[in-house]
């Protein structure tokens, strides 16, 4: 691990260790109560999540069309971190929406477009696992159907009906209660950094790896 | 021919919409009401430890095994290039 790398995890490490004294002084929610303070963690998973899948596709677009082998590295690490927050945000919505809703679980188009959308990457790291030769151009194909999903599952919530909050949320909520989700938010994109940037490592070393046994075959 | 076909298939679509119009109004089987009977709601609290508890054990679990992989690959990548010196 580079020293920067190191930094930003240490950080990251002491923004979320701080994260429970944040979210306990923000006031309760007059309908949901305390229940909604799930959304501090909740949030910031999902646009992770989304992120994860974008910079997945961007990735996934370089390596196909501009042949840029590295970049298949940058993709299926973002690929990885698509399926670890989508399981944040498909575990920790449900919970929150038992209390809030009454419910674990409804098909609507934003919760139903979130699941396709997690397994669209889970299926992309079978592939990239198991799928032998050539498996990182159809993954790469993959990435790029997951990321066409995102702009479709932001919107969802303003154009299908649903008990799920919409995107005016955010902007409008009160500063007791923005100062720890924009707290909560920073520290999650601190962690998906540093956590890009060490599996993207792990995957070019790997790489190297793959490169030096071939050179000793050859030789 | 035809038009009896579309006839056919215009009763079989109006049939269970005029079976639902038709229902008598509920019979009064569930009796609504305004407070919340004790011992019915749902607490907070273990659904909140759930939802952090999950996401903190998965996360060091995670930053766990890159650590090891990452350590695993660059100790051969070492011994791979000192090899080839």
């Amino acid at each position: 691990m580079t020293r920067s790398t190191l930094v930003m995890l240490a950080l990251a490490a002491g923004m979320f260790a701080l994260a429970p004294w944040m979210i306990n002084a923000a006031p309760n929610e007059a309908t949901m109560g305390l229940v909604y303070k799930i959304y501090f963690f909740h949030m910031p998973s999902a646009w992770m999540f989304m992120v994860a899948a974008i910079a997945s596709g961007i990735a996934s677009a370089r390596f196909l069309f501009l042949k840029r082998p590295s970049a298949d590295g940058w993709a299926l690490a973002a690929g990885e971190l698509a399926v670890l927050f989508g399981a944040f945000t498909l575990v920790t919505g449900p919970l929150w929406a038992r209390k809030a809703w009454g419910v674990w679980w409804v098909w609507d188009a934003r919760l139903t477009s979130s699941l396709m959308l997690f397994m669209i990457f889970v299926a992309y790291l079978l592939l990239r696992k198991y799928g032998g030769p050539g498996s990182d151009k159809l993954g790469a194909g993959m990435a790029l159907f997951g990321m066409a999903n995102v702009p479709f599952i932001y919107v969802s919530v303003n154009y299908w009906r649903t008990f799920h909050p919409l995107t005016s949320v955010v902007p409008t909520l009160p500063v007791e209660m923005g100062i720890p989700l924009w707290y909560c938010v920073t520290a999650f994109t601190l962690l998906f950094i540093v956590l890009l940037r060490m599996r993207a490592r792990l995957e070019h070393q790997r790489a190297r790896v793959e490169a030096l046994y071939l050179l000793e075959d050859e030789s | 021919m035809r038009l009896r076909s579309l006839l056919l298939c215009g009763c079989l679509i109006a049939m269970p919409i005029a079976a639902t119009a038709a229902q008598p109004p509920p019979s009064g089987d569930f009796v609504p009401v305004d407070e919340t009977l004790p011992g019915e709601q749902i607490p907070a609290l273990p659904l909140i430890a759930t939802a952090y508890g999950f996401i903190w054990v998965v996360l060091l679990g995670y930053v766990w095994t890159i650590g090891r992989r990452l350590q695993k690959v660059e100790s051969e990548l070492a011994a791979l290039e000192s090899r080839g010196k």
